[in-house]
């Protein structure tokens, strides 16, 4: 299925190739540096190409290029799936994942991908049965390593393969039995200009951390499972326990996981905890603007708004901006044309606000468009939808574990926080 | 010794192939430089108890006294030394240092050498030179050097063949290993090794793993299936027959790997799954995700050739209805909508799903709810190519669910819903909200959404989307502005209410300062207003004066084909823009200049009083232009619209061809027909064919037999077919019964709910409900029909049943549980070879070591006993060698050159000459055997290895004498014949090596200084093949000249004969059993069936001696000879690594013979069989 792998960093050099099969040159990679040069982002190079004898898959992942070859009819998406596993998988090992990185541990990230495919087909994707066979570093041991010339391989069979619970590895054991839950939400949002929300949804995740010794076997059930709409889970949850009873019946991997992803509907119920106003104006003459933004709290349910960032994608003619904050820091990179606002904690007694003049290009025409603005925050000790936990359960094992569930709202798209959250959609 | 360490574990044999090889690439340094190593290691055995380090000590006279500090320098010493030998320094210097730290023995420079090695290798660096250096190391201890040689082998064996070779037995060996871990590493690896050699190796590996007692090694073995069918596709029937097995297990851990294979290997056996087709959808669940893809594409594709279309009757009555059952919430109106079906079904004929249908359907739903988005893509598009249409909605909420994840997943699958969204719009528009563009989504995500909106737009939506769209128009990003621009001229086409609305919209943003916009606009409104253009002069008025500002040629195009068109409609403007047009027409681009040569062409033909100068002038203007388009356009337009003497006929036409009315075009969704594609595969996203792709079958007229499907008692379970019958018997009521509550129109919801909580109890608890469930779709399949018309009367009867069907089937699962336990209790084949092979190590070791102290005192004697027997058979042998002499060159061994089989060695001969060992033994004396002392005896086959007339009258022949090569034992003995047919006297024939594949050695015979003219002389040399029947090139000299020359033994001429008793054969038989065994049936001729014939033929194709058996009443054992028909064993060494091989022929009076050949070496074993096979059947 997948012939071979080549990783690619942004300035477009090959940095790591793979192959399953027999070797493919490099200069299937051609197809993709043109398809590169033609995209105005990295973000829009078709992640599907078609080349006169092969098809090249690829990802865009932390500033590198994760471009796969096949040669035959394959879903697109498995493979997609599968290469952001693997990035996944590297983060896990190396707790980043990027070009340094993966060349300073280029050996074991070889020996991630050696396992992780057979001919093309995936074998052993689940963090707990690599972590079996191929110990991730640590600055430790790559210290004993180098004096005492041993392994990064573990000298124990990994029989986790062999179980029909591949993602558990057997023979856990801890002093310490811990259950630790994080229930995190996050609203995705779009507002006009004149603070009308155009679409709002919630969306959760479950986070896991189990440290338990044995097999338990967990059942966590929720006050108002009812809220959820739509749900994903991770393949330990048994599905029809869930159908049946609305309950998460299932045996942990070790360590860090997300145990479900779920989606609530509330329409337009949801509720947005801060308002931003916003007045940008442009001069006639076109030589500069006037831009005045403030924030507030809106529906913030007694706790506080955390890390407010607020984003500004301006006009292109915009040159550079001083402005002055109440609260925070704010950065403007001319490159990317990118304002970025920085409040932190938000004070609902005294508002934040930033003010100040934009200069724009000389003989520039006057931008028509309204800029954009994304808003990310984080609210500890609130999932704004409301759900919670009601108990966890341990089964087949007798010891008692320490529990613990924590709730956190934040604003954007999981896998970008750093730049969406709700957009102003200006008319 | 850990089970992982055992893997890497070397046979003896092996090591010294590898050493052989490490001589070769170093220059031949002295042997002893690892004395533990070395072949003839019988005189040194003492050294093997020191380690490495202390033996330099020993060996440099105790100087290195100074201990660790320096055992850099002494590591390098004796490499210098070797260096000097001559012939290996050829090679590039260039990984020499990586080489050393390979060679040494300290696992962690080796570790460091293969972790530089890997590093290169992952920058795409050329580390082919190191293969030999690497490749030894395949038996290192250290699990991650091994691991990484591993990755090594894997990448270069294909550049390597021959190399690759000596690791083979290293895997053979893990093949055996009692943990199941280190059996499936080993045929991971092996069938990873692409050599076109091991192929048999690999198949027997695949055939044997795929019986083995793991799961995990029978998942292996699927995995090798699409490996070994990419290396060889000839293997493909063989193949099939392994998946076909392997698609019988019943284990969640093979079911997705064998799949696969499936589908690379025999995709269209479709037929093949009807038996697991039950089993495959309820392991669905609990199938790793990756299979769970597979399975599920594979099945729709199934499903599509098994079940009846589920909408067929829907289709005529509902089209226009659906999208009101979906634009409110789902759960209601699906009632509604049961409802409706039920009335329309009524009074068509009713269709009925196909229970095994609904199991699929029904097995898949939970995996929406996967968190791999293959999974979800996967269902998605089987509900859709399979579900009736009002069960497909459920997937829209999954797929929406998919666009918060990775850009890449949302581009697939918002091209996926694309395609969904034009047939089944309602299925997604209560989601419409979640295609909104937000202003970080890439550029390809927006438009593919803006793609969804237009065609989720409908008369109750428009107003909201289009409002949305204006904002749109407002972003940055102008490929996505002109991308809008387009979906709102489609909304408008299809929606004949807002196309005014459109249409002022877009005329609004023809005074936009950016061009594009405009452009785009102009683009736009030129094919809305093609639909009503009456209404609209004013707009094409406002258009024309923006010739004057817009640039962009495709708009300028756009505006004056409108003026050209609508002429009459702006009967004032139009000249005046065909004169502005004339006067820049050398400026413009060529779609512009085409437009103005049209434009002037319908102003004369509509006004020729005001514009047939400036007419004129166009077409003079372009009739100089530089490109041939338009020179030819307007050639052909003078000649049409300007009367002329000689085309009148046309130019009448004129008026009807330039004028004629066209129609508007159709603004169609670039994703329309795209679902003839498999949603979700690689074909549908190119909206191409790609390679391997299958092709969705389009649904039956009528339903293929449903029986296929039911699974019969499997085969293990052979014990009583009473039991069957029973079992069915059974089930009818059983079910019928369970069935008979939801009445033949099943509706989706309720028979989803209550199976799902029916199962929900038991679902841990496993086989014995899914079984239960199994069985249930089983029969309702063959009842449905009857059903029908006999519902009313069984209902009474049912009614009492129940009861009784369950006690029954409770009782039927038991006695399943019975068998499975007798299963248990008689252990299979597998597991006896399982558990020979942990002692496996110490024995075979132990019975080299015996057998050679043996063979001195009691080989003698036996030897002595066993002459007699074979002796008669001389004169047959001969006929038969020539008749076998041309039907041999007929046959070759798959990819080997034709290897011509030996002729046949007249027994006499070679029992002699085993003789002349044994004396040569006794007397001690170490003269080589000098070429008198062997009379070249014509019987033997003789080969040419060079030719009279390229040789130039210099005539060269070899034969394999079968006689031992005295000077070293590990080498073959080829006696050549030289001729010289020349003239004149040929001088100082030698021959040198030319290129020896690694590992060879040669011991050249002394040179013949003058063979005189038509004279001849005979020579004996000697070859180590490695055992291999790989060609051993040379060169042959003369005074003059030097010829390329090779020679090829047959398999059979690698070994030697070794004198065993039956005991001793049935003993180390049963040491050398599983994948070292190799059985043949075959045929025998008639003239074939005595014994006389079977010993001939055996030994003629290989160098073997044969063992006394039982029935010669000679042999000392008092075992009482076997009562049944005579058994024949032959038994002999390879030449080289003194591997056993030991054939058995056993041939019984009906039926087919059988020939086993067990041998260490697969590679020799399978050849040998063939060319025995090939020599009793002839």
């Amino acid at each position: 299925m997948i012939h071979s792998l080549f990783l690619i960093n942004h300035s477009g050099d090959i940095f790591l190739e793979k192959h399953w099969k027999s070797v493919i040159g490099r200069s299937v990679c051609d197809y993709f540096f043109e398809a590169k040069e033609k995209a105005a982002e990295p973000e829009d190079v078709p992640p599907v190409l078609q080349t006169p004898h092969h098809y090249l898959i690829s990802i865009y992942r932390d500033r590198l290029f994760f471009l796969s070859v096949i040669q035959t009819e394959a879903p697109p998406l498995f493979v997609i799936e599968f290469l952001h596993r693997v990035v996944e998988t590297f983060q896990d090992y190396f707790g980043e994942c990027s070009e340094t990185v993966i060349k300073d541990n280029v050996v074991t990230v070889y020996e991630l991908l050696e396992e992780m495919l057979d001919n093309g087909f995936p074998l052993a994707t689940e963090s707990n049965i690599l972590k079996e066979m191929i110990r991730p570093p640590t600055i430790l041991r790559t210290m004993v390593n180098t004096l005492t010339g041993t392994s990064n391989f573990e000298e124990r069979l990994p029989s986790g393969q062999l179980s029909t619970i591949p993602w558990r590895r057997s023979g856990v054991k801890y002093t310490n039995n811990e259950a630790y839950f994080d229930v995190i939400e996050e609203i995705d949002a779009i507002v006009d200009k004149s603070g009308t929300t155009v679409c709002a949804e919630i969306q959760g995740v479950i986070e896991a951390c189990v440290k338990l010794t044995g097999m338990p076997d967990l059942t966590l059930s929720f006050m108002n499972p009812r809220l959820l709409d739509d749900v994903s889970f991770h393949p330990c949850v048994r599905f029809k326990r869930w159908e049946a009873e609305r309950v998460l019946s299932f045996i942990p991997p070790d360590g860090n996981f997300t145990l479900m992803s779920y989606h609530v509907n509330a329409q337009n119920l949801v509720a947005i905890p801060v308002y931003v106003k916003q007045n940008i104006s442009f001069f006639e003459s076109g030589s500069g603007g006037r831009l005045d933004l403030t924030a507030g709290p809106k529906q913030t349910m007694g706790k506080t708004v955390e890390g407010l960032v607020i984003t500004v994608h301006m006009p292109k003619a915009v040159l550079s901006a001083s402005l002055t904050a109440t609260q925070g820091s704010y950065t403007y990179d001319p490159a990317t044309k990118v304002l970025v606002w920085d409040i932190g904690r938000l004070n609902p007694q005294k508002l934040p606000n930033l003010r100040g003049s934009l200069s724009l290009q000389a003989g520039a025409p006057k931008p028509e468009d309204n800029p954009s603005i994304n808003i990310a925050l984080k609210i500890q000790q609130l999932a704004i939808s409301g759900l919670k936990v009601n108990r966890l359960d341990m089964y087949g094992e007798k010891y008692k574990p320490f529990k613990g569930v924590k709730y956190v709202t934040k604003a954007g798209k999981f896998q970008r926080p750093a730049c969406v959250a709700i957009s102003h959609f200006s008319t | 010794m850990t089970p992982m360490q055992k893997l890497l574990q070397l046979p003896v044999n092996a090591v010294n192939m590898v050493k052989t090889v490490q001589n070769q690439v170093q220059g031949f340094q002295e042997e002893d430089k690892s004395p533990v190593l070395s072949p003839d290691g019988a005189h040194q055995a003492w050294y093997s108890a020191l380690q490495p380090d202390e033996l330099r000590h020993l060996r440099s006279g105790g100087s290195g006294g100074g201990g660790g500090g320096g055992h850099n320098s002494e590591e390098r010493a004796p490499l210098e030394e070797g260096g000097g030998g001559g012939g290996g320094q050829t090679q590039p210097l260039r990984h020499d240092d990586l080489k050393e730290m390979l060679d040494s023995n300290k696992d962690s420079l080796k570790l460091e050498a293969m972790k530089r090695i890997v590093a290169m290798i992952a920058r795409g660096k050329n580390t082919s030179d190191l293969f030999p250096a690497v490749v030894k190391n395949v038996a290192c201890k250290n699990i991650e050097v091994k691991k990484l040689v591993y990755v090594y082998l894997v990448r270069y064996a294909e550049e390597q063949q021959d190399l690759a070779l000596l690791s083979i037995s290293t895997f053979q060996r893990g093949l055996k290993d009692p943990n199941q871990l280190i059996r499936a590493s080993a045929l991971r690896v092996l069938s990873s090794i692409r050599v076109t050699i091991i192929v048999p190796i690999m198949m027997l590996a695949i055939k044997e793993a795929a019986s083995d007692m793991s799961p995990y090694v029978r998942k292996t073995a699927a995995h090798a299936i699409p490996k070994l069918y990419s290396l060889d596709p000839e293997q493909k029937d063989q193949l099939i027959e392994v998946i076909e097995k392997l698609l019988a297990d019943k284990t969640t851990l093979v079911a997705g790997s064998v799949v696969m294979a499936f589908e690379e290997v025999c995709p269209e056996r479709i037929d093949l799954i009807h038996k697991n087709y039950r089993k495959l959808c309820n392991l669905l669940v609990d199938v790793e995700e990756w299979g769970q893809v597979v399975i599920i594409n594979m099945l729709t594709r199934y499903a599509r050739t098994q079940f009846l279309n589920p909408n067929l009757n829907e289709c005529l009555l509902e089209e226009g209805g659906e999208s009101t059952f979906y634009g409110s919430d789902a759960d209601q109106d699906e009632d509604e909508d049961e409802d409706k079906k039920d009335e329309a079904l009524s009074k068509r004929k009713p269709y009925v799903m196909d229970p095994d249908h609904r199991l699929l359907l029904r097995n898949t739903k939970p995996l929406l709810q996967s968190r791999n988005a293959a999974v979800v893509m996967a269902v998605a598009q089987l509900y859709f190519h399979l579900a009736p249409k009002a069960e497909v909605g459920v997937i829209a909420k999954a797929l929406v669910r998919l666009l918060r994840s990775h850009s890449e997943v949302q581009y697939v699958v918002l091209q996926n819903v694309a395609t969904m969204t034009i047939k089944r719009r309602g299925m997604f528009e209560p989601y419409l909200k979640s295609f909104y563009i937000r202003s970080t989504d890439p550029t390809q995500i927006k438009v593919l959404k803006l793609e969804v909106l237009t065609n989720l737009a409908s008369e109750t939506n428009i107003s909201t989307i289009l409002r949305e769209f204006q904002t749109y128009i407002k972003s940055m990003d102008k490929d996505f502005v002109a991308a809008t621009i387009q979906a709102i001229g489609r909304c408008a086409t299809h929606i004949g209410e807002v196309r005014d609305t459109c249409l002022n919209g877009l005329v609004q943003l023809l005074s936009n300062r950016d061009e594009l916009v405009v452009a785009e606009s102009v683009v736009v409104i030129k094919k809305l207003l093609q639909m009503q253009p009456e209404k609209h002069s004013d707009i094409i008025k406002h258009m024309a004066k923006l010739t004057d500002n817009i640039q962009v040629p495709m708009a300028r195009a756009s505006i004056l084909w409108l003026i050209g068109e609508y002429c009459e409609h702006v009967p004032k403007i139009a000249p005046d823009v065909l004169r502005k047009m004339a006067k820049t027409f050398t400026n413009e681009e060529d779609i512009v200049k085409l437009q103005i040569i049209n434009l002037a062409a319908k102003l004369y033909l509509t006004n020729s009083k005001q514009t047939k100068l400036l007419t004129q002038y166009v077409l003079n203007l372009a009739k100089y232009d530089q490109n041939y388009d338009i020179r030819d356009r307007a050639r052909f337009i003078r000649q049409l619209i300007v009367p002329t003497d000689k085309c009148g006929a046309l130019s009448k036409y004129a008026k009807k061809l330039i004028l004629a009315l066209k129609p508007a075009p159709i603004l169609e969704s670039p994703f329309k027909d795209r679902d003839h594609f498999q949603l979700g595969s690689l074909s549908h996203l190119l909206n191409t064919k790609a390679g391997g792709y299958q092709e969705l079958p389009d649904w039956p007229q009528d339903a293929p037999d449903p029986s296929v499907r039911n699974v019969e008692v499997p085969e293990w379970t052979k014990c009583s077919s009473r039991e069957k019958r029973k079992e069915k018997k059974v089930e009818k009521p059983f079910y019928s019964d369970s069935e008979g509550e939801s009445g033949p129109t099943e509706s989706a919801d309720s028979e989803s709910d209550s199976a799902s909580s029916s199962a929900s109890g038991s679902e841990q608890s496993g086989s014995g409900s899914e079984e239960s469930e199994e069985s249930e779709e089983r029969s309702d399949s063959d009842e449905e029909e009857e059903e029908e018309e006999e519902e009313a009367k069984k209902r009474k009867t049912q009614k009492k049943e129940p009861i009784e069907a369950v006690q029954q089937s409770e009782s039927e699962q038991s006695s399943e549980e019975e068998v499975k336990k007798r299963k248990v209790s008689i252990p299979p084949p597998r597991n006896v070879s399982e558990s020979e092979s942990d002692d496996d190590d110490s024995p075979s070791d132990s019975s080299q070591d015996s057998e050679s102290e043996d063979s001195e005192s009691e080989a003698e004697v036996k030897k002595k006993k066993k002459i007699t027997p074979p002796k008669a058979p001389t004169k047959p042998v001969k006929k038969e060698g020539k008749k076998e002499k041309k039907e041999m060159s007929l046959l070759d061994f798959d990819d080997f050159e034709p290897t011509p089989s030996p002729q046949v060695t007249p027994v006499g001969n070679f029992l002699s000459s085993s003789l002349v060992t044994d004396l040569e033994g006794l007397s001690l004396t170490d003269t080589v055997l000098s070429p008198a002392t062997i009379s070249p005896s014509g019987s033997l086959k003789s080969y040419e290895l060079l030719h009279r007339i390229t040789g130039e009258g210099l005539w060269v022949e070899y034969c394999f004498s079968r006689q031992p090569f005295l000077p070293d034992p590990h080498m073959v003995a080829v006696q050549i014949q030289f001729t010289n047919s020349a003239a004149t006297e040929a001088k100082s024939l030698r021959l040198e090596e030319a290129k020896l594949q690694s590992g060879m050695r040669v011991k050249e015979f002394p040179e013949i200084e003058v063979l005189p003219a038509g004279e001849s002389a005979t020579v004996v040399m000697g070859v180590d093949f490695c055992d291999s029947t790989q060609a051993a090139n040379l060169q042959l000299c003369t005074h003059s000249r030097k010829f390329f020359v090779s020679i090829q033994p047959p398999v059979g001429e690698l070994m030697t004969p070794s004198f065993m008793t039956e005991n001793e054969f049935k003993k180390e038989q049963g040491q050398l059993m599983g994948m070292n065994e190799i059985t043949e049936k075959m045929q025998l001729p008639e003239r074939c069936q005595n014994e006389h014939a079977i010993v001939q033929r055996v030994i003629a194709a290989a160098n073997l001696s044969r063992v006394p058996c039982g029935s010669d009443k000679e042999c000392s054992s008092p075992a009482p000879p076997p009562p049944g028909p005579p058994v024949h064993r032959f038994a002999g060494r390879t030449v080289t690594s003194g591997s056993l091989v030991l054939v058995t022929v056993a041939t019984k009076e009906s039926g087919p013979s059988q020939l086993t050949i067990n041998c260490e070496k697969m590679v020799i074993g399978t050849m040998l069989v063939k060319d025995i096979l090939l020599a009793l059947t002839q």
